[in-house]
């Protein structure tokens, strides 16, 4: 009784998971990132890694590893018009998917997904595919995002600099 | 039919298409004149191919390309660094696909040639069709020349090359304080970020002494940090201290925060409060003068120094460039740590290369934007230059040839043109 009440509170939780995954999504490309912003919980980390095995981000080179100082600063840089690569930066089409319930504590679930992102920016589209792993937490009962990695599959090659989030 | 009508190309002359002062656009996107760069200068000249700090054990190895030749810089088992074409002697396969590791010898996939550390070829499979028809031991992996200073390693193809150090020549000294950044410690590579913008390779290599552009093409990234460190960084703009100069060779410097050229010489100024709590722990173990020298060193030196033509130690960090074509470049940026120095310390030089430099850096991701519209702007006018002359009007030459201007000349630019000039003229 008592596994099957869990086994119906990871799928119910998962299922929050999922559709809040979604909605970050659509709020990254329509680049709604105040909103975005807002997601968060204040204590935790964007992650997006050079090194595919690190799991030491701290000890680490990564592309970012934002706490919630360094999220707000990249919002505000995206969004204060000073900023050319950001104030013309490509328009982008993300599809998440393939979504995976990797461990589910009694209020927060790691929730690992595939993302692949088209760049269109004068005429040039580039993908950006990458592994995601979200860690939300449901504790204050909405959603809020506790670490998001995002592992690019080409991230020790060189990559396109880009204006906005993944 | 007149012979008029057909096209031809000649490159005897391209060294003209750039004036002291100007150059042609069609430096940036001409694929005849990037052909013969690669010949007369990456293909002739001393290009750094790694940091030793990368090659610490017998075995050790990375991989990078010079122009389009992908070569293996490698430390054999004698302590030796070796720098072989990356090709196997046979039919030409590529002998090693890692970008780094730890290898015993390099094994062609193609037919199971393999070859040892130093280049030499070990061992081919069913060899009595070989009998008589060549010898192992004419066939090791190609090597380069190798020149080391300070730590960085330099690799060329001409046989007939100047010794490294005459061709570092009045950039040593620059190069020696730059090491100082290491705080007492040696300095270590510690990761690298790698993008590529669409544009031609001498628009990077003529940004890192145009200070010119710094604040304005950099306003987002100032903005995101404290008014302190800010009005540190773009003093430069108004200070009298703060220079570029040519240093021979293609190479030249642009200083900007003059009291940060020689971290030995400590001004005593108030350390930045950013790093509070960083002082407070250093404290535990280090004493006070230690402290200060490694807080001081964290945003390394206060200049860049440029090397021509494809690396830039600059500030905390590498810049290394590679020409991808006529119309493409990639960019490394290579951030350095203190070689057993604290962990908390080399942690914040991590979050600062992070904070500016690469492809979602707050910085990098503007300069690309800025050289890709010089690209794109550049095909506009065929016949309208475009100026390298700001500050000919208060330049000024020291005895041994150096020039000096402002910190926002353009002296630098007119230094590596100027050995652009030399070596393409070269026929």
């Amino acid at each position: 009784m008592m596994d099957e009440r869990n086994t119906l509170f990871s799928q119910q939780t998962f299922a929050r998971a999922v559709e809040f995954i979604w909605r970050e999504a659509e709020m990254l490309d329509r680049r709604d990132y105040r909103a975005w912003l807002d997601l968060w919980d204040t204590s935790g980390f964007y992650v997006v890694p050079i090194d595919p095995s690190t799991t030491d981000y701290a000890a680490s080179l990564n592309y970012a590893y934002d706490d919630q100082d360094m999220r707000e600063k990249r919002v505000q840089r995206m969004t204060s018009g000073y900023s050319a690569s950001a104030s013309d930066a490509a328009r982008t089409v993300r599809t998440v998917s393939r979504f995976t319930l990797e461990s589910a504590a009694s209020e927060v679930v790691e929730v690992k997904s595939a993302q692949v992102i088209i760049a269109y920016k004068r005429g040039v589209t580039t993908i950006f595919a990458a592994d995601l792993s979200h860690t939300v937490s449901f504790a204050s009962g909405e959603p809020r995002l506790v670490e998001k990695v995002i592992r690019l599959i080409d991230s020790t090659e060189a990559l396109s600099a880009i204006g906005f989030l993944l | 039919m007149s012979d008029t009508l057909y096209q031809t190309i000649n490159t005897d002359a391209l060294h003209r298409r750039a004036l002291p002062d100007r150059i042609a656009p069609s430096l940036y996107y001409d694929p005849a004149l990037f052909e013969a760069e690669l010949e007369r200068i990456f293909y002739k000249t001393w290009i750094w191919v790694a940091h030793e700090s990368e090659l610490p054990n017998s075995g050790d190895f990375r991989t990078t390309t010079i122009g389009r030749q992908p070569v293996i810089v490698v430390r054999d088992k004698s302590g030796a660094v070796n720098v072989l074409q990356n090709r196997c002697r046979h039919r030409g396969a590529t002998v090693c696909e890692e970008h780094k590791g730890n290898a015993k010898g390099f094994t062609c996939p193609y037919h199971s040639w393999s070859y040892a550390l130093d280049g030499t070829l070990r061992a081919l499979p069913y060899g009595d069709g070989y009998e008589g028809v060549c010898e192992k031991n004419d066939l090791p992996l190609k090597s380069l020349r190798v020149g080391i200073y300070q730590g960085l390693i330099f690799a060329s193809f001409n046989e007939e090359i100047e010794p490294l150090e005459d061709f570092l020549g009045g950039a040593k000294p620059w190069i020696d304080l730059f090491m100082k950044q290491g705080a007492g410690y040696p300095i270590k590579a510690n990761g690298e970020h790698k993008f590529r913008f669409k544009g031609n390779w001498k628009i990077q290599l003529e940004n890192t002494t145009d200070l010119y552009h710094f604040p304005v093409v950099h306003k987002s990234w100032m903005k995101s940090i404290d008014d302190e460190t800010a009005a540190v960084i773009t003093s430069f703009m108004t200070s009298d201290d703060a220079f570029c100069r040519s240093l021979g060779n293609g190479h030249s410097l642009a200083v900007l925060v003059p009291e940060l050229v020689d971290l030995d010489h400590d001004d005593g100024a108030p350390l930045p409060e950013r790093f509070n709590d960083l002082v407070t722990k250093l404290a535990e173990r280090h004493s006070p003068d230690e402290v200060r020298r490694i807080v001081r060193s964290l945003m390394g030196v206060g200049f860049n120094l440029n090397l021509f033509p494809n690396l830039a130690l600059s500030m905390a960090f590498f810049r290394v460039l590679r020409p991808l074509s006529a119309e493409e470049t990639e960019i490394r940026h290579v951030a350095l740590a203190m070689d057993g120095g604290p962990d908390e310390a080399n942690r914040v030089r991590l979050r600062i290369h992070e904070h500016f430099q690469g492809p979602f850096g707050f910085g990098s991701p503007d300069d690309a934007e800025a050289w890709e519209r010089v690209q794109r702007g550049s095909h506009a006018g065929p016949d309208v230059p475009i100026l390298v002359n700001r500050g000919l009007n208060r330049e000024t030459t020291a005895a041994n040839g150096e020039k000096t201007a402002h910190a926002t000349d353009e002296t630098g630019m007119r230094e590596a043109y100027r050995q652009w000039r030399a070596m393409m003229e070269q026929a």
